[in-house]
């Protein structure tokens, strides 16, 4: 009964973020919008339901399982990967690595910014 | 005798949903005791071996990937409220964001935009078509929203999927290595920098770091994918603007 309440709302959630998406005709997908809604009414709460959470943890812990009827999908795509593995796989391994750096470089950058703006200040 | 019994069931469950989805999950469990057996070894990730475990099936038997996706499906139409769900994690680490807010919003909108952008001219530069470079811009997010934004600017869905599967895993190998070699040790940092770049395969990665690092992880994978969502379709709009014809 709880992973269903559960997964109830977050339908609800999502069809409530497609009609906005499809409404306002806005670049964004459907369940991202649901996620945001979400995340802003837990935030109104302060508080996450039993059920909600153990309907997220059923679906979050075996996330990586969804993707699977999408990725075999790929067979559809093989002579395109074929024709183009090189650049395919040096913009992933670059652009994962430059992504990574780039990201840590840029946190640790504001951080030590607002820390010497902190001692200046006080 | 047998072997036409036989025949007359393959006939009958190749046309059912029943064997897309069966398989799949089939596909998926072994996948995943294999990956355990050998310790989590991060090359032995179980949505890459099942994939090419399925395609190998599908290629032998002959059976079209429509077939199979009409029983698959009932397991694709999850990632639209596991998305949603994202929102859960996100909510319980919130209290933990707002000491570092300021940086990790600076950090996420850096990384977001240097992924995309950087995977986008990489794939150019060494000749990829575009719609491989528009597949390949919403890599680093976590695989359903990557779908989403992949259909929304042009890509092909499918293959992004798979893409993000192997960012995913790049991501766990060279993490480690990469924060060593630039002195990065902060746990934050470096769990914010893992969940931009290579989102739940690299969360998980990060979590058998530390859980702190786990923490930001996820949560900074939970922000990529909204961020991504918003900006990226600008970012190829603007692409297409500076240089018409590119993409």
């Amino acid at each position: 009964m709880q992973f269903l309440n559960g997964i109830t709302i977050l339908l609800v959630y999502q069809l409530v973020g497609e009609v906005i998406v499809r409404l306002f005709d806005l670049p964004i997908p459907g369940p991202v919008m649901g996620m945001l809604l979400l995340f802003l009414s837990l935030l109104l709460r302060g508080k996450v339901d039993p059920s909600m959470d153990t309907a997220a943890r059923g679906l979050l812990s075996h996330l990586s399982l969804l993707f699977i009827p999408a990725g075999v999908g790929m067979m559809v795509y093989f002579s395109r990967i074929l024709d183009e593995w090189l650049p395919i796989a040096l913009a992933l391994v670059l652009s994962t690595a430059i992504t990574m750096a780039a990201t840590a470089g840029a946190m640790v950058a504001t951080q030590r910014l607002l820390a010497r703006k902190e001692g200046n200040d006080g | 005798m047998a072997e036409t019994d036989l025949t007359r069931i393959w006939v009958y469950l190749s046309a059912s949903p029943l064997l897309g989805l069966t398989l799949t999950l089939v596909a998926y469990l072994l996948a995943h005791r294999l990956y355990l057996r050998c310790n989590s070894n991060p090359l032995l990730n179980p949505v890459i071996t099942a994939i090419l475990a399925l395609i190998l099936f599908l290629k032998l038997t002959g059976t079209s990937y429509q077939t199979y996706f009409d029983g698959a499906q009932f397991v694709h139409f999850l990632l639209g409220p596991a998305t949603v769900a994202l929102a859960i994690p996100l909510y319980q680490q919130f209290s933990r964001l707002r000491a570092v807010l300021v940086p990790v919003i600076v950090a996420l909108l850096i990384g977001v935009i240097v992924g995309a952008a950087s995977s986008i001219i990489i794939a150019w530069a060494f000749g990829a078509s575009p719609e491989t470079q528009l597949s390949l811009a919403p890599k680093s997010v976590t695989a359903p929203v990557a779908m989403g934004i992949s259909d929304e600017i042009g890509g092909i869905p499918s293959l992004t999927a798979v893409l993000v599967v192997v960012t995913g895993i790049i991501g766990a190998l060279i993490g480690t290595r990469l924060f060593a070699s630039l002195r990065i040790r902060d746990d934050s940092v470096r769990g914010i920098a893992m969940g931009v770049a290579a989102h739940g395969i690299g969360t998980a990665r990060a979590f058998q770091i530390s859980p702190m690092m786990g923490a930001f992880s996820g949560l900074a994978m939970a922000l990529s994918a909204f961020a991504t969502s918003v900006f990226l379709p600008w970012l190829v709009d603007w692409l297409r603007a500076v240089s018409p014809g590119w993409l």
